[in-house]
């Protein structure tokens, strides 16, 4: 075991995903010598040389529709957008034509890519460097879509999207690069000593509310149940990790304990993924919740500057007040208050 | 191997008409669009640059000292930009990048607003009708697509304005660019496309992204191009003018390839310590911009000790105001998050609104 940054935790997943299969190429932006904006590819060109660790021309539907080509050719591109907001430019190349070709080819063609994309905000960047773009790609029937929220996982989880016969687009939380944690490097080594990829994991175990998280705001959810616990509440956390496909079968045993639900992400919320989770554990556990599930997310603004992003990210005290809501206790959204 | 292209290698085609030692060089085709640029005229061209250079140098400061989140210095384009800048007429429409602070400067862009983006209190720094010119574009490329529109717009409007696109290098890889100058062909808009071969896209030589000179591309789009010393002020006003008057004639886009050399980082979150070659940059620095003008203006005995003086208090002038303006600019209201999202009435935005507003109101914020 290591003590690693998240971001670095993804430069050994890759180094690990290069030395194992000489099938997988690394393609993007400014991976090579500068090691990538932030330095995850730090070393890489360096050890793999420049036709495995490839400095593309700056077009992202090119590296995109580049990769398909590759792909079709047996290879396993690794593809780095080098922030959230310059995916749209490659919208069309994976949601028109990597989503679909597995299955418009009735299988025969595989498009094992991993998509790496730094998302969301919390860093004071300025316009395009902080979205939260998740949703479009889990609309999209055919992508497999992902994020991490601790070092280890993202170290596993990078090597699994690798290994996958599946697009995977994989949302690294930006915000949380430098935090560190433990990484076991060896836990793929043996077949099922690692957790699925697509499995989410409950990392707080409560027994008032569920909270739903991912990505960046898994360690937001956890500083909240911490609090919380101060008042003699019991929350549990659950990470999502997979976005698409849906874990849901963890959050419905979670919500069957609880009885109540918050969902909360960096995300606009009309048409998010705390929708979607919202109404599917509705319909599963529709006589177990005591109240309606809450959504903490940010508004339907564009990412505001750098100045304001407090006020659009979810934050503890606004995950409070939705707890709060749905134990029907004092908060600011109902207006309710106990006399 | 992919460094040999658009060095402004010996043998290229650039137009120049002052060389790195200051010496005016004749030209025959461009010599009669900058004959007005002497004396006078060309000592304010050189108070432009010097005190472009200096507010970028104040800006790259400010970031240092935690007042910026970031900025992306233009250190060594200078003439590039402001040679570019004031061939403009008034009403020409600018769609720029985020390098182009120079350019806002010459458009009469406040100073302090260039900041506004950077220091992160709002998402745009000024109103682009009152100066004609767009915000920045920081998506790479998108921007020239807005130019074309514009100057079809212009045409069809029945005015002679031409609106110029302003881009990098790398920027010429992106779809987006190259959809651009086919439409510019297909519709022949008055517009200018102005690149700035400044050899990097952060990390990457400009090789990378064109094996032969990108002013070559623009004929196979059928769009004449020029390539020119973008060290060199009078040769890009020349070069600038020249298109804009093809442009407001109503002969369609052209293309400028500007070769200049970044002299700094691509941002202050850049390292170029790690893919720049120190010797490269050592020799562009002997073909600094404003250096050159400056023996030119000493020569010609316009630069006296009483204008270097004056051009000196006026760079002290403009740097201090920006500096105070930028720790003046206000913090942005909590609930200024939802002003703007629409232009008409929104209801369901307008609930969030207020739910923010009574949860503000709940943890004892004042809201707007
Ligand atoms: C679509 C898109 N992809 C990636 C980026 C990240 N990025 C910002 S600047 C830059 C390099 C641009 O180089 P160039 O076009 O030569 O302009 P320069 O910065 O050198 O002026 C990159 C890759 C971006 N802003 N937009």
């Amino acid at each position: 075991m290591t003590q690693l940054t998240l971001a670095k935790a993804l430069g050994s997943g890759l180094r690990r995903a290069l030395a194992d299969d000489d099938r997988v190429v690394l393609m993007g932006e400014d991976i090579g010598a500068l090691g990538g904006v932030f330095r995850v590819t730090d070393g890489l060109q360096r050890d793999f040389g420049p036709d495995r660790v490839m400095d593309m021309p700056l077009a992202e539907s090119g590296i995109i529709g580049m990769a398909v080509g590759l792909a079709f050719r047996g290879f396993r591109p690794v593809c780095e957008i080098q922030f959230d907001g310059f995916i749209y430019p490659a919208f069309d190349q994976i949601v028109a034509q990597v989503a679909k070709l597995h299955y418009r080819t009735g299988g025969a063609v595989r498009m094992p890519l991993t998509i790496r994309v730094p998302y969301g905000g919390g860093i004071g960047a300025v316009e395009h460097h902080s979205e939260s773009p998740e949703a479009y790609f889990a609309h999209t029937a055919g992508l497999r879509v992902v994020t991490c929220s601790t070092p280890q996982d993202a170290h596993t989880m990078l090597r699994q999207a690798i290994a996958c016969d599946d697009p995977v687009v994989f949302f690294e939380p930006k915000r949380r690069y430098w935090t560190k944690g433990e990484v076991d490097e060896t836990v793929l080594d043996e077949p099922g000593r690692a957790e699925l990829m697509d499995r989410a994991r409950v990392v707080v175990e409560g027994t008032d509310v569920t909270i739903v998280a991912y990505g960046p705001l898994v360690a937001t959810a956890i500083d909240a149940a911490v609090a919380a616990s101060d008042e003699g509440l019991s929350i549990e956390v659950v990470d999502l990790r997979s976005l698409a496909p849906l874990d849901l079968d963890t959050i419905e045993a979670s919500v069957r304990r609880t009885g109540r639900l918050v969902i909360t992400h960096e995300a606009q919320q009309s048409g998010g993924l705390g929708a979607e989770i919202a109404a599917s554990i509705t319909d599963r556990c529709f006589l177990h919740l005591e109240a309606a599930p809450a959504r903490v997310t940010g508004f339907d603004t564009p990412y505001p500057s750098a100045r304001a992003e407090e006020h659009f990210l979810p934050d503890l005290d606004r995950i409070l007040d939705a707890v709060d809501r749905v134990l029907g206790r004092a908060n600011a959204l109902t207006g309710w208050s106990p006399r | 191997m992919l460094d040999s292209t658009a060095e402004g290698l010996p043998g290229d085609e650039l137009v120049q008409l002052l060389d790195p030692a200051g010496t005016r060089m004749e030209h025959p085709l461009y010599e009669s669009y900058v004959a007005d640029a002497t004396g006078e005229r060309l000592l304010s061209l050189y108070e432009d640059m010097v005190v472009v250079r200096r507010l970028d140098v104040e800006a790259t400061a400010l970031q240092r000292q935690g007042e910026l989140g970031l900025w992306p210095p233009l250190l060594g384009q200078e003439a590039a930009q402001v040679g570019s800048a004031r061939a403009l007429r008034e009403d020409d429409f600018v769609f720029p990048s985020y390098r182009e602070n120079g350019v806002a400067y010459c458009r009469g862009v406040e100073p302090r607003d260039l900041l506004r983006v950077w220091r992160g209190t709002s998402q745009s720094g000024w109103d682009p009708y009152s100066v004609n010119m767009a915000t920045p574009a920081i998506v790479i490329g998108a921007q020239t697509l807005h130019a074309v529109g514009y100057a079809v717009g212009c045409r069809r409007d029945g005015v002679d304005t031409a609106a110029v696109a302003y881009f990098g290098d790398g920027a010429t890889t992106q779809g987006d660019v190259n959809e651009a100058m086919v439409f510019a062909a297909s519709f022949a808009a008055p517009v200018v496309f102005f690149c700035q071969n400044n050899h990097w896209a952060i990390s990457e030589p400009v090789g990378l992204q064109a094996q032969r000179p990108i002013a070559e591309r623009a004929p196979g789009f059928g769009i004449p191009s020029v390539r020119v010393d973008g060290n060199d002020v009078l040769a890009v006003l020349a070069v600038t003018r020249r298109a804009l008057e093809r442009a407001h004639r109503g002969d369609g886009p052209t293309f400028i390839e500007a070769v200049t050399y970044r002299m700094g980082p691509h941002t202050t979150s850049d390292d170029p310590s790690r893919y720049v070659d120190p010797r490269q940059r050592a020799e562009w620095a002997g073909r600094d911009p404003i250096a050159r003008v400056e023996a030119h203006l000493r020569a010609e005995g316009v630069l006296t000790e009483q204008a270097a003086a004056r051009v000196a208090a006026r760079a002290d002038e403009v740097a201090a105001a920006f500096r105070a303006g930028c720790t003046s600019l206000p913090q942005p209201a909590p609930l200024s998050i939802f002003d703007h999202v629409y232009a008409e009435p929104n209801s369901a935005l307008d609930r969030q609104r207020s739910q923010q507003a009574a949860y503000l109101r709940s943890i004892g914020e004042v809201a707007e």
